[in-house]
């Protein structure tokens, strides 16, 4: 019963992780209609912006200290989120898809091995510093880190301002009208160039803030930590319905859940190839996800 | 006509690749190495082509179907071999055997390409894209694990088969397999299939059927190619065979032009060059804010990669070999 419980805390913070950066890909899935294969590598990008970015606010855990290093990071990824759109996805809006996916999976070659050379950030893992002040505790006789505690936190409160965001305000409903249809959207004055933009910037700085909370229980980062978190949370966004907000949410946390399942049992060393059985099973059986709807196919 | 000379192109390229085999013990080991490779390479490239190129369905799991062939062939002439053959075997009965253990092998890929084919050829573009890839690093998994192969640490002492006569005459035979079968009054679906599923389907062509063929046969030459690998490297890895390698077969098509088979042929010899190209460049030194730093072109391989796609999607989608752009509904 205590490890059951202790499994399910760290299966939720896994799996709040795999939502943040799920998000990302579903918001742009939504507006574009691809997947963006360098998403994964944003979220590596955060992890080091943070660690940059430590010794600027005060270089011991402070709550104020973790506070700037997480929003400054968070914003360093949204632009450079926006920045990858701009250079690389924007002038091949009207090419077929195909062609943005490969030029994508390029982008994200290019931050990976790019990053791997010893002028940027370098090969060896770097160890990730204690942004909070850690402590231990337990409850009926199950120890949690407040680490874990912080990342459920963290993204719940993130996942309210996003909802926030996408219903209430301006922006918001401009990228709904875009992922709806966007010459429509676009006759009717939205900028849909502006709500791209925005929306790589807000998904970008979700996986930033992703990163952070995954360097900070998986304290080595290193320029390739981006690819399996990467594409589990893909799955993750397929899981849930791609292009829908709550599902993305859902799928990770059902993802990080089986995920931590599977690595109590003795099937452990399948955990990598787990996340993709799932999406072949969703994409088999229920390719619209658990909440997305089907989409009747038009010529 | 022209079915008659290439099939004489194919005869040529096996009676000269003979040729080479017979004087290939004076060659530098080196340079046979990397001649090998080539070969293996061309044989990859073309048969990702079918799928990518001719057929349009994205597929990022190629290594995947090269590691069971690599897996099986090796096994088979591994653990089978010493005891069917005996002792002391005959190099006549070994080449044989060879030769079996490699159609086995793709045979077993085209198996798993049939596997992995039906299911996941109802989904299309960057969905089955994601799902290729993820049945690559799904079969690469299972390898890690198989302890019977070696597991993590891999299998080694594999003999020696490959040779330039087995590599260049089956990349000959797999350049003419798909060259007539896309030329062929059949093969026109495969095209068709790509350029307009919709209106192939309508006109009474099966796209899944399609598909899949191509699937099959793609990942039987990509189970041939991993054959003659294992025994060229007489040791394999799992992590030999993960996402990267997919992507270097990947970017052979890309930057050969998806759909053009000669193209691709030159692009798998370049690409296959570079990373010998690179490691004869000297180490470029230079100082950047007072720090020194040392520009060792191999490292540098996966970024140059990187680059040649994005500035191949940008600037020549088409391929760099490929000239004339092809025509494409709605254009």
């Amino acid at each position: 019963m205590t490890e059951a419980l202790q499994q399910l805390v760290n299966g939720l913070a896994l799996g709040s992780i795999y939502a943040l950066i799920a998000l990302g890909y579903t918001m742009v899935y939504g507006v574009l209609r691809f997947i963006n294969f360098a998403h994964g590598d944003v979220f590596m990008l955060g992890a080091f912006a943070a660690l940059f970015l430590y010794p600027l606010a005060g270089g011991q855990p402070s709550v104020g200290g973790a506070i700037l290093v997480l929003v400054l990071a968070m914003a360093i990824c949204a632009a450079i989120g926006i920045l990858i759109e701009r250079l690389a996805y924007r002038p091949l809006r009207d090419r077929p898809r195909l062609n943005v996916l490969i030029t994508a999976i390029g982008v994200s070659l290019l931050i990976e091995y790019g990053g791997q050379h010893q002028a940027m950030l370098g090969k060896d893992p770097r160890t990730f510093p204690d942004l909070l002040p850690a402590t231990q505790f337990s409850i009926g006789g199950a120890v949690f880190g407040s680490h874990q505690l912080v990342v459920l936190a963290l993204t719940l409160l993130l996942l309210i301002v996003l909802r926030f965001i996408v219903l209430k305000t301006r922006i918001g409903t401009a990228m709904r009208a875009v992922s709806f249809n966007p010459q429509a959207a676009a006759l009717m004055g939205v900028n849909i160039n502006v709500v791209v933009s925005f929306t790589f910037g807000l998904g970008s700085a979700l996986a930033a803030a992703g990163g952070i909370l995954y360097a900070m229980n998986y304290p080595s980062i290193e320029p390739l930590m981006g690819v399996m978190p990467g594409l589990k949370a893909f799955v993750a966004a397929v899981l849930g319905g791609i292009g829908n907000l709550p599902g993305a949410a859902l799928g990770g946390l059902v993802l990080g859940l089986i995920e931590t399942l599977v690595k109590a049992t003795r099937w452990s060393n399948y955990a990598d190839g787990i996340a993709f059985a799932v999406l072949i099973l969703i994409l088999l059986f229920r390719p619209a996800g658990l909440l997305g709807k089907t989409e009747v196919e038009k010529v | 006509m022209k079915a008659a000379r290439s099939k004489l192109i194919v005869l040529a390229t096996l009676a000269a690749s003979l040729g080479v085999s017979l004087i290939s013990s004076q060659l530098d080991p080196y340079f046979l190495d990397v001649v090998l490779g080539i070969g293996i390479n061309i044989i990859l490239a073309v048969s990702l082509n079918l799928i990518n190129g001719y057929t349009g369905q994205f597929s990022l799991g190629h290594a995947g179907f090269m590691a069971v062939g690599a897996y099986l062939s090796a096994a088979l002439t591994s653990f089978l071999a010493p005891r069917l053959l005996g002792a002391i075997p005959g190099i006549a009965a070994t080449q044989v055997f060879f030769f079996a253990a490699l159609l086995a092998g793709g045979l077993g890929a085209a198996l798993a390409g049939l596997l992995v084919g039906i299911p996941s050829l109802r989904l299309r573009g960057d969905y089955l894209a994601i799902v290729t890839l993820g049945f690559g690093e799904i079969i690469r998994v299972i390898f890690q694990n198989m302890e019977s192969v070696g597991g993590a640490s891999g299998l080694h002492n594999i003999p020696q088969h490959t040779s330039f006569f087995w590599t260049f005459g089956l990349a000959g035979v797999a350049v003419y397999v798909v060259v007539s079968l896309v030329n062929s009054t059949y093969g026109r679906g495969f095209i068709a299939v790509r350029d307009d599923e919709v209106a192939a389907a309508a006109v009474g062509i099966n796209p899944t059927r399609y598909k899949v063929t191509a699937f099959v046969l793609g990942a039987f030459w990509a189970g041939i190619a991993g054959g003659l690998y294992a025994h060229l490297k007489s040791s394999l890895n799992p992590t030999g065979f993960d996402f990267m390698r997919s992507i270097e077969i990947v970017i052979m098509v890309i930057l050969g032009g998806m759909g053009n088979t000669t193209g691709v042929i030159v692009a798998a010899v370049l690409l296959s060059l570079l990373p010998v190209g690179l490691r004869e460049l000297p180490t470029f030194t230079f100082n950047l804010a007072g720090n020194r730093i040392d520009l060792v072109w191999k490292e540098l391989q996966m970024v140059i990669y990187s680059l040649f796609i994005i500035a191949m999607m940008l600037l020549r989608p088409q391929g760099l070999f490929t000239w004339a752009p092809r025509k494409k509904a709605g254009e």
